[in-house]
């Protein structure tokens, strides 16, 4: 049960550390002699590509990461944005992905945990979550358990701990069969000029411990995420946390309480690596070293060793360093709220990282070594070979446009996501303004009387694996484009890259081309990355997931009661498709779905043109112009007129004409920087003149009429059997003979 | 629910926390929603051993009026303030969502300003709604009018009997409810169904 500090460390051992031989030799020249077991693991803990993002760090450094607006840009907790009047917005996504695969709910619920801690560490009150989901093929015998499973313990979490979530994504495909994804977003509001930070700052000053106590669970979880999947999978389950939302919402309450008192110099949250990679980042960052003694860690179980309490993730724990003075008014606080406070060490001015435990010295190490100055690779990579060109009339005329629709629209991959969002509490705080369903998730600023901030998470991974860098600079657009159709400025975004081994040149080649193409579009669009996450080694048995490189986006709408929903259409309003004709069917959800191909490079993103729109659009919303405004993406013109229909419940007539192209390219084409809107028939002259005047592409395609939605002669539907076909996809799924998942 | 009661009657409630033993002369107590405890053992269980539902339990007795939400109506039932069980939703599921309520019982300090048998818009959220009851007490509060809101229009989002949503003590002032309708009483909200609940129950106009 316990493992004592001079066990033998043998190549095994190493090697079950994840740690490379090169990186063991790096640490005995680092060291000067051989490491304990419990310094093993501490490197580990620090050096695995979950926690130094060895691989990624040379590409993330191109990221554009500044701008007028931000406060506080990568390498904290989260990133702050400034949204004016003295109040900021904190917020961050990561992705939970390992654990969720090998235990969905805690997998899920934990992950939801560490991202709300991240955004209330910095001293903001979260506002607002969303997830980004991917599971498997839906044949798969694993699938449902898993959606079931991160669905409810996503709710589990977030509800308990009272955060609405406004938004997300829900994907399948067969690509994540070994391999779910789980990237969390959080949010929330601070002061600008109440922001905490992690780095340390003072000389034998008090390291305080504070939350729940820690327990066995999570031991080694950062150096299982950061290897591939094997057959072994069912022994990683004890490197999943336990997740208490009760406790979280304590230690939140507390933490701001604690804050406001004044009496918190540093603070860092223990999530990946627990009090191994808490103590060391506030060291490390404010040139100080750390002494802990373990013997005062508040602990659930006995007889825990120093290496299980330096590797446990247990969860709901921070550390911070406070201002003496203050320690009996802090210590107040947290009893107040039921939670652990313990004094478990302090700043040094040696730059070494002491552990004590039981008496004894057992690990000795120097603190930059550990943090900022972990190893770092210039892994070799080359481009995936791109698609020939496919022109619209290479693909394949569905014979019925309208039973392509109705496939499009109740297809596992665009079918309505109300059996997912139903389980979350959308609601609660009081300021949700528009929820799922929409483009973005819609929250006024409490305490603010006009201003609210939206939210939306996008990434189309077979574009990025089709062509990495246009999917990347795709991925961005997509995100900008859907805080733009609700009227909200795009302020930044944050990027959570999912991929698998970068060991592999072509797996590292996508995240690099991907990479580039987030960085091109967050500099053409203003959008800059102000935090995010990496993950790697979505591999299962050498097969990699889609290349998926999640981008969350915060944007600020100055006044609420000038902002657009998908949903407002009026009967007889004027239909304007902005942006131009559909053309491509590269990568489209119609091949996908109609056809079972994926051929064609995914249609390219013109920035200019893409910025130029969307500014257009958002000036017209603001100016009260737009009864309903939805962005163009999966499933093309067809798709995003049936969801605008279904949301105002009314149907549209709509005249493409036979001359603008074919019509099968015309409907579902995925051109991207287009939208479409309506506006009232006595505005619509006005609106088209305008467009004219600022040089957008637009074209008044119809309007808003009765209760079906026709176009052309191609398809006359029901509004009705719209929804029906819309709605029944995910229930019926969910709820259907689980005797396949059963036979696994 | 703070902000609600702030909006509704212009100025901040009074909190008071749960360890406290004397509650201040007020209008309207109000048990908000939440996961008291995480709901771990059952939802409300522990909050109701706390000690201020004993203070709450006097003020109940001296008749001032008391509103239990969501969280707050299972610790009233756990408190025994209330009768009957909420237990899990028949789905098994969390369930957020808005549903239609009818006003079953327009007559009393909470429902006047409805109409009787009026229909609302109301959101719900929450995991443990499904009320229960025995047949003799199910009857009773039928009988005696203390059903005040009922899910409506094939709207049960939980499974409680007799589409039950929140029901009142024999003496009319103490209500509790599984809907939010704190979340539906501005323009921002998409509607103010909710907000006639809390102009009646702090003695406002309607």
């Amino acid at each position: 049960m316990t493992s004592p500090n001079d066990i033998e460390i043998t190549q095994e051992i190493i090697e079950a550390h994840g740690l490379k031989p090169d990186e063991y030799e790096r640490i005995l020249d680092l060291m000067g002699r051989e490491p304990t077991f419990t310094e093993l693991g501490i490197f580990s803990a620090m050096w695995n590509e979950h926690c130094s993002y060895k691989s990624s760090k040379k590409w993330l450094r191109t990221l554009p990461t500044d701008g007028p607006q931000v406060i506080q840009g990568p390498g904290e907790n989260a990133g702050v944005v400034d949204i004016g009047d003295g109040d900021c917005v904190v917020f961050k996504m990561e992705s939970h992905n390992h654990p969720s695969y090998i235990e969905p709910y805690q997998g899920a619920a934990t992950g939801v945990g560490g991202i709300l801690r991240d955004v209330f560490t910095m001293g903001a009150r979260p506002i607002a979550a969303m997830n980004a989901l991917r599971f498997g093929a839906t044949d798969h015998p694993k699938t449902r358990h898993l959606v079931a499973g991160v669905v409810s313990g996503v709710g589990g979490y977030g509800n308990s701990f009272g955060v609405p979530t406004v938004g997300g994504e829900v994907e399948f495909d067969a690509r994540y069969n070994g391999n779910c994804l789980v990237n969390a977003f959080a949010a929330g509001l601070a002061k600008t000029d109440a922001i905490f930070y992690s780095k340390a700052e003072g000389v034998g000053l008090p390291v305080v411990y504070l939350g729940a106590k820690t327990g066995r669970d999570g031991v080694g979880g950062a150096t299982m995420a950061s290897a591939e999947f094997d057959e072994t999978i069912e022994e990683k389950r004890p490197t999943v946390q336990v997740g208490d939302p009760f406790t979280e919402k304590c230690l939140l309450e507390a933490s701001l309480e604690l804050m406001a008192s004044g009496a918190v110099i540093a603070i860092q949250d223990m999530g990946a690596a627990g009090l191994t990679c808490s103590a060391v980042e506030m060291g490390a960052k404010g040139d100080l070293g750390v002494e802990l003694d373990l013997d005062k860690v508040p602990v659930r179980e006995d007889n825990m060793t120093a290496y299980e309490m330096m590797l446990s993730e247990s969860q709901e724990r921070m550390l911070m360093v406070l201002r003496p003075e203050l320690e009996s008014v802090a210590k107040a606080i947290f009893v107040k709220w039921g939670l652990d406070f313990a004094i478990v060490g302090k700043t040094t001015d040696d730059l070494r990282f002491r552990i004590f435990h039981a008496g004894a010295l057992v690990a000795d190490l120097p603190i930059k070594e550990l943090g900022d100055e972990a190893p770092e690779y210039d892994r070799p990579w080359r481009e995936t070979g791109l698609y020939s060109p496919l022109a619209a009339h290479q693909v394949e005329e569905p014979e019925d446009y309208g039973a392509a629709l109705l496939k499009i629209i109740g297809s596992a991959n665009n079918a309505s996501r109300r059996w997912v969002y139903e389980q979350y509490d959308t609601l609660i705080q009081g300021n949700s303004l528009q929820l799922p369903g929409g483009d973005a998730g819609v929250v006024r600023v409490e305490g603010h009387p006009t201003k609210a901030l939206a939210f939306a998470s996008d990434v189309t991974p077979r574009y990025v694996e089709a062509d990495p860098y246009e999917g990347g600079k795709q991925a961005v657009a997509e995100c900008w484009r859907n805080l733009t159709a609700t009227g909200a400025e795009p302020l930044a975004s944050t990027d959570n890259l999912n991929f698998g081994n970068p060991e592999r040149p072509e797996i590292m080649g996508q995240l690099v081309k991907a990479i580039e193409g987030i960085g091109d579009a967050c500099t053409a669009l203003g959008f800059p990355i102000v935090s995010g996450n990496v993950s790697l080694y979505n591999e299962t048995h050498g097969e990699a997931i889609l290349p998926t490189p999640t981008i969350a986006g915060v944007g600020l709408i100055p006044d609420w009661s000038q902002m657009a929903t998908i949903g407002g259409a009026n009967n007889g309003d004027a239909v304007i498709l902005i942006g131009g004709d559909g053309t491509h069917l590269g990568q489209s959800t119609y091949m996908r779905e109609c056809l079972d191909q994926a051929d064609g490079p995914p249609p390219p993103v013109d920035l200019l043109v893409e910025k130029r729109n969307g500014d257009f659009i958002r000036s017209a919303i603001r100016n009260g112009q737009f009864s309903a405004c939805h962005d163009i993406s999966d499933g093309g013109l067809a798709l995003c007129l049936a969801e605008m229909a279904m949301a105002s419940d009314l149907g549209m007539k709509i005249e493409l004409g036979a001359d603008n192209g074919p019509a099968h390219a015309l409907l579902f084409g995925e051109d991207q920087a287009r939208y479409v809107a309506t506006v009232s028939s006595d505005l619509a002259n006005f609106l088209c003149m305008n467009a004219e005047g600022a040089g957008i592409s637009f074209r008044r395609i119809g309007f808003v009429e009765g209760d079906h939605l026709t176009i052309d002669d191609h398809l006359s539907i029901s509004v009705k059997q719209l929804r029906h076909a819309h709605e029944s996809w995910f229930p019926d799924y969910m709820d259907a003979d689980t005797s396949l998942a059963a036979a696994e | 629910m703070i902000a609600a009661l702030t909006t509704i009657s212009g100025e901040p409630p009074v909190t008071v926390w749960q360890t406290e033993t004397e509650i201040p002369d007020v209008d309207l107590i109000v048990i908000p929603g939440g996961f008291s405890y995480g709901d771990y053992l059952r939802c409300g269980a522990i909050a109701a051993r706390m000690p201020v539902l004993e203070a709450v339990r006097r003020k109940a007795r001296e008749g001032v009026r008391i509103l239990g939400v969501c969280n707050g109506f299972q610790i009233l039932v756990e408190a025994g303030l209330l009768p009957g069980a909420l237990m899990r939703n028949a789905s098994l599921k969390f369930v957020c969502k808005e549903v239609q309520l009818e006003v079953s019982n327009a007559d009393t300090l909470f429902t006047k300003h409805y109409q009787q048998g009026e229909i609302i818009r109301c959101p719900v959220a929450h995991h443990d709604g499904n009320f229960f009851a025995e047949p003799d007490m199910l009857r009773q509060l039928e009988d005696n009018g203390q059903v005040a809101f009922r899910y409506a229009n094939g709207t049960n989002p939980n499974g409680s009997l007799n589409d039950i949503a929140g029901i009142i003590n024999r003496n009319g002032n103490v209500l509790g409810m599984m809907p939010h309708p704190e979340n539906l009483i501005e323009a921002a909200h998409g509607g103010k169904d909710g907000y006639a609940l809390f102009s009646a129950a702090l003695g406002l106009a309607a």
